[in-house]
């Protein structure tokens, strides 16, 4: 085994090029996909928040569906199966235009929709029945109710268990290598085979990794302290 | 769509089920759950162990158990199957099959969770057992052992099942090193077919989805009962207290 020399990587520019190529993807999955997730979760919440025993269900076996089967399960029936469905033109498209990173951001934002919208929920639940009324009888429409009074505090309730899985959103990012993106994970597979220095590439990669995550948790405290505070002023 | 999906499981239900076993590994649905039982009962001792530790007042314990916990919360659990899968024939000198390295794995994740689930249960606790059982004249380890850790191991089963469903769904990863389970075996029949990926995939979302839903549903009944069964005694002593 050769002696221990991060620089090997980190300087040369083949892989190091490799490595930062890796980092952009992976964020553009994950950014991606969460904003995806994001828009769909309030979307979940609000039809289920409708009237509706008919739409309540349907939002129910929609969660049930993505917390139940695993994550890269998921991908899969997306990335062999329902692009198998497509039409012929549109397979081909999408085969020119790194159909794998499209499907990747679907198969992950669609399954974390059902975590979001489940951590606004509980957010929302925990909030006093009075809220509402109170606000209500401030003359306040049920969008205003909504908007003024019960989303930020759902907003602020909901906070840990949204950058929880906010974390567990971008570490499954890494899952898209399994249906070929070239993202982290992949790229630092690739480096490792051309470079043969197994132990520094996955170093650096796992410190990469943990440097963003430690930040969202981190982005996500201060977040969390500051509404925090705003609704004590 | 519906005909073909049932004429494979009709073909390779065996396949799905144990594998190639008895020719080669046991693998399907079997091998998922065996692989997920063994991880989350391995991974629970572990699991106290680092919670004590976490909660020690030396930072010679107190340090490696955050930093172990802290790692594992940031670093995607791929990424730890490939620390897993090169260092350990490094380490032992000799290769080491995808199943142990899959629940080496799964022992280390889900055990570094499941630490945080304990010392969530323990810190849950109110503080006058501790001091009751001090005062009684336990050591710290007694007190721990015979006062503590029953209370909050048992107020924790139900996450500690949900605690499982992760495992079950964790298992699929062992399919990027060739683990022999259920995902390896479903990409074995896909790739056999060529034609039928849609039906296939289906097919293993709804075994997945089936198993995972029984136990989360178990999940819940069982905290519905525990919480009543907590519940019993604090009811009763605002009854007790006016009784008097």
């Amino acid at each position: 085994m050769k002696g221990f020399d991060l620089t090997a990587i980190l300087l040369n520019s083949e892989f190091a090029g490799m490595l930062v190529h890796g980092i952009r993807m992976t964020f553009v999955i994950a950014v991606g996909s969460w904003l995806l997730a994001m828009t769909l979760g309030v979307l979940l919440l609000v039809i289920r928040l409708l009237p509706s025993w008919t739409a309540d269900r349907a939002v129910a076996g929609y969660i049930s569906y993505h917390r139940n089967v695993p994550t890269l399960v998921q991908l899969m029936l997306w990335y062999f199966g329902i692009a198998s469905l497509l039409p012929d033109g549109l397979q081909g498209w999408l085969g020119d235009h790194n159909g794998e990173s499209i499907f990747a951001i679907i198969a992950l934002g669609l399954c974390q929709a059902a975590y979001f919208s489940e951590d606004l929920r509980s957010g929302l639940r925990s909030i006093a029945h009075g809220q509402a009324e109170a606000a209500r009888a401030l003359g306040h429409g049920y969008l205003g109710t909504m908007r003024f009074v019960l989303m930020p505090q759902a907003l602020s309730n909901s906070m840990p268990a949204l950058v929880n899985h906010t974390v567990s959103l971008f570490k499954n990012s890494s899952l898209a290598m399994a249906i070929g993106v070239v993202e982290l994970t992949q790229a630092v597979r690739q480096v490792e085979n051309e470079s043969f220095r197994t132990f520094e590439t996955y170093l650096i990669a796992s410190v990469a990794y943990l440097a963003c995550s430690l930040l969202i948790m981190g982005g996500g405290a201060l977040l969390d302290r500051h509404m925090k505070a705003a609704r004590r002023r | 769509m519906i005909a073909s999906a049932i004429g494979i499981v009709r073909d390779n239900w065996l396949l799905l089920l144990i594998g190639q076993y008895p020719n080669g590994p046991l693998g399907g649905i079997a091998a998922t759950l065996i692989l997920s039982v063994l991880g989350i009962v391995l991974a629970f001792p572990f699991s106290v162990v680092v919670a004590l530790a976490r909660l020690s007042r030396r930072w010679v314990l107190w340090a490696p158990a955050t930093v172990l916990v802290y790692v594992v919360r940031g670093v995607p659990m791929l990424m730890i199957i490939f620390w897993v899968y090169f260092m350990f024939p490094l380490l032992l000198g000799a290769s080491v099959p995808g199943f142990e390295t899959m629940l080496c794995t799964l022992v280390l994740y889900e055990g570094a969770f499941l630490s945080e689930v304990v010392r969530a249960g323990i810190e849950a606790l109110p503080a006058g057992q501790m001091d009751a059982a001090r005062a009684l004249g336990h050591s710290y380890p007694r007190a721990m052992w015979f006062v503590i850790l029953p209370q909050a191991l048992y107020n924790m089963l139900p996450a500690m099942l949900s605690q499982w469903v992760g495992t079950i769904k964790d298992t699929t990863l062992g399919y990027v090193i060739n683990v022999p389970e259920l995902t390896f075996a479903a990409n074995q029949i896909n790739n056999r077919l060529l034609t039928k990926p849609f039906e296939v995939f289906l097919i293993l979302a709804i075994i997945y989805y089936v198993v995972c839903f029984s136990l989360t549903h178990a999940a819940t009944v069982l905290e519905r009962r525990i919480a009543k069964k907590r519940a019993g005694p604090v009811v009763l002593a605002p009854a007790l207290a006016a009784a008097q």
